[in-house]
């Protein structure tokens, strides 16, 4: 297990040393950075201070150097729309988006185990082509037209929920949070139907069944047991994927979290603090890869033997 | 997104039959039209191909009349001839040339982000997969680094730095979509690399080359064509979301994304502005989602006889099937 762990972590590292570097490659590849870290009204001097302050004219690797120590004194830089610290402005952000994530993520695995094995129960019945075709429908919406949708109906029309904000407690929760599930829940439905099927099928279901355990009972203690690994794994991939929803949805709600954060420092040109939220963001999916693998380990026993790749 | 629809080819409970003879003589058109959904989506996807391809020629010059005195016509009126039947947008241009304009934008992008992410993909995928050892590692190791970021973050790093041109919104989705294509072809070529007709190949001293060419990509052909069939709604999805963000296709040009976003505003008073370019890539992507469960089952030959049954045999049990 832990050989399998050590493998994955490494993986892991890997990424953040590759978020790392691209960050500061791309930044140095247009050519003069500091066209990408000022405003395009900066005047000639001005740019040149600015070079002669932040390093740009020292050789590339030295610039590398600190850069890479920069991020390990946790220090990257101030933001030029607020001129706070770009680290502070992230790591306020930062819980906003978990809340999100987290509150998204429990709705969509819960929903999504409930449908799937209802689904799954009776392969081809009404309940389950309907399952079928609704999941495939919610996992082919974009996140984007889903919320004006919701904003449309809910907001203007209806006029029962707020439009965009976090002010109004719970009832500001819940578009967003609808929003995000409707599409990940599509995703999950299938994975748990298709897992829950084959589970359902398996000898030691039949065994069970034949020993006198309760439909209820077969369900619950034997197949969701065995449809759980395939279930976790993408659920994993939908939580690290979560950033993508998270930066549409936040943009549109309003909702102060990274996402908005980043959508706003790319619209103000402000690099300092989308190169912080980019990569505590890839220091966060990287704690996320190593929970999900841990999981994934403890639940299925054939995981800790790796087979080659 | 990759394991969308893995669960769909899930056995429904029942075994297939043995091997049907019968079968492999239905043509692939005739199991297409007996699957009416899958028929439909095939069918929509053509015609929203076709509009995106002849559709702009036809339009010519009008597509960008602007009349600020006809700005946010109400749709389903055809007081002002077929073109406005759909209403104007907030410049008093017809909505349905704006959504013709923004299918062929929608085809121009995600057609070569998934042919070239396919192609490149698949080649160093079943050379990984072939070869096995350290080309696999390596492959491997960078596919999953690529997929354990989010696109989205990838492509807003890269077009905040670069340009937002259409040229690098499909070199930005190429590189994020790689992986998936690229892990598929590695896991069926590593199969398919120690089955004995490839050991027969290489006896008789056929090069690597050839082997992959001529015995390993006909066989994972179908398998990768599944694979675009699915990704074409993915990488439509993202160049949409790009757009409607601000950091896709710029204004003058059109796509449904952006569209999408430049109604956003008037949500209150002109709802079909922002509606109707969203219904347009539900229906182009659900299309491709459902294409794509066809596609996988219709060339899985396990799975096919469930297509080439007639519908009263596949209800009944299957074995009854003549063998």
């Amino acid at each position: 297990m832990f050989r399998y762990v050590r493998r994955r972590a490494m993986t892991s590292v890997l990424l953040l040393l590759f978020v790392l570097l691209g960050v500061f490659a791309l930044a140095r590849m247009t050519g003069d950075p500091t066209s990408l870290y000022l405003p395009e009204s900066a005047t000639p001097a001005q740019r040149e201070a600015f070079a002669e302050i932040n390093g740009f004219n020292d050789p590339l690797l030295v610039q590398a150097y600190d850069y890479i120590r920069g991020f390990l004194h946790l220090d990257f830089g101030t933001s030029l729309r607020t001129g706070e610290s770009a680290l502070t402005m992230v790591l306020q952000a930062f819980p906003a988006t978990l809340q999100l994530a987290v509150t998204t993520m429990a709705i969509a695995i819960f929903l999504a185990i409930v449908i799937g094995s209802w689904a799954a129960y009776r392969p081809n019945s009404l309940a389950d082509r309907l399952a079928s075709v609704l999941s495939m429908t919610a996992a082919s919406v974009p996140d984007f037209w889903l919320a004006i949708s919701g904003i449309w109906i809910f907001a203007i029309v209806l006029g029962i929920l707020p439009t965009s904000g976090t002010d109004d407690g719970l009832l500001s929760w819940v578009l967003p949070v609808a929003t995000l599930t409707i599409g990940r829940l599509g995703v999950l439905v299938q994975v748990v139907r298709g897992a829950m099927i084959s589970a359902l099928s398996a000898p030691s279901v039949r065994l069970a069944r034949s020993v006198g355990a309760g439909n209820v009972r077969v369900v619950t203690h034997h197949a969701l047991r065995n449809a759980a690994a395939p279930t976790l794994t993408v659920a994993g991939d939908l939580a690290v994927g979560m950033i993508n929803g998270a930066v549409i949805v936040e943009s549109i709600f309003g909702w102060p979290g990274i996402g908005k954060l980043m959508i706003d420092a790319v619209i103000s040109r402000d690099y300092a603090v989308l190169q912080a939220a980019v990569l505590l963001t890839a220091v966060a999916i990287f704690v996320l890869n190593i929970v999900i693998d841990i999981c994934y380990a403890l639940l299925d026993a054939r995981v800790r033997e790796p087979a080659k790749i | 997104m990759t394991s969308l629809l893995d669960p769909m080819t899930a056995a429904d409970g029942a075994e297939p039959p043995a091997r049907d003879q019968r079968t492999s003589r239905v043509s692939l058109w005739l199991m297409l039209w007996r699957d009416k959904l899958a028929a439909f989506a095939a069918l929509t996807l053509t015609i929203v191909a076709l509009i995106a391809l002849v559709g702009p020629v036809f339009l010519g010059d009008v597509a960008n009349d602007q009349d600020l005195l006809r700005a946010k016509q109400p749709p389903f009126s055809l007081d002002d001839g077929w073109l406005y039947v759909l209403g104007t947008d907030s410049l008093g241009r017809s909505m349905v040339v704006q959504l013709v304009l923004g299918a062929r934008t929608t085809f121009s992008i995600a057609v070569p982000a998934v042919l070239v992410a396919l192609v490149i993909g698949s080649v160093v995928g079943m050379w990984a997969g072939y070869h096995r050892g350290w080309r696999e590692t390596v492959a491997m190791r960078t596919a999953d680094v690529l997929l354990s970021f989010p696109s989205l973050l990838l492509a807003v790093v890269v077009l905040y730095v670069f340009s937002p041109s259409a040229a690098n919104i499909v070199l930005v989705l190429v590189i994020t979509r790689i992986p998936v294509y690229l892990r598929t072809a590695r896991a069926e070529a590593a199969e398919l690399q120690s089955r004995t007709f490839v050991d027969a190949a290489r006896t008789f001293g056929a090069p690597p080359t050839a082997i992959i060419g001529r015995h390993v990509f006909p066989i994972i052909l179908p398998t990768l064509l599944t694979v675009a069939t699915l990704e074409f709604c993915s990488v439509t999805l993202a160049e949409a979301s790009l757009s409607f963000l601000g950091i896709g296709i710029q204004p003058p040009g059109v796509s449904w994304g952006l569209m999408v976003s430049e109604g956003q505003p008037y949500l209150s008073t002109a709802w079909w502005l922002s509606m109707f370019p969203g219904v347009a890539i539900v229906i182009t992507t659900l299309s491709a989602t459902i294409l794509a469960a066809w596609v996988r089952i219709a060339t899985d030959p396990d799975q096919r006889w469930r297509l080439a049954v007639p519908r009263r045999g596949r209800r009944r049990t299957p074995l009854e099937v003549p063998a």
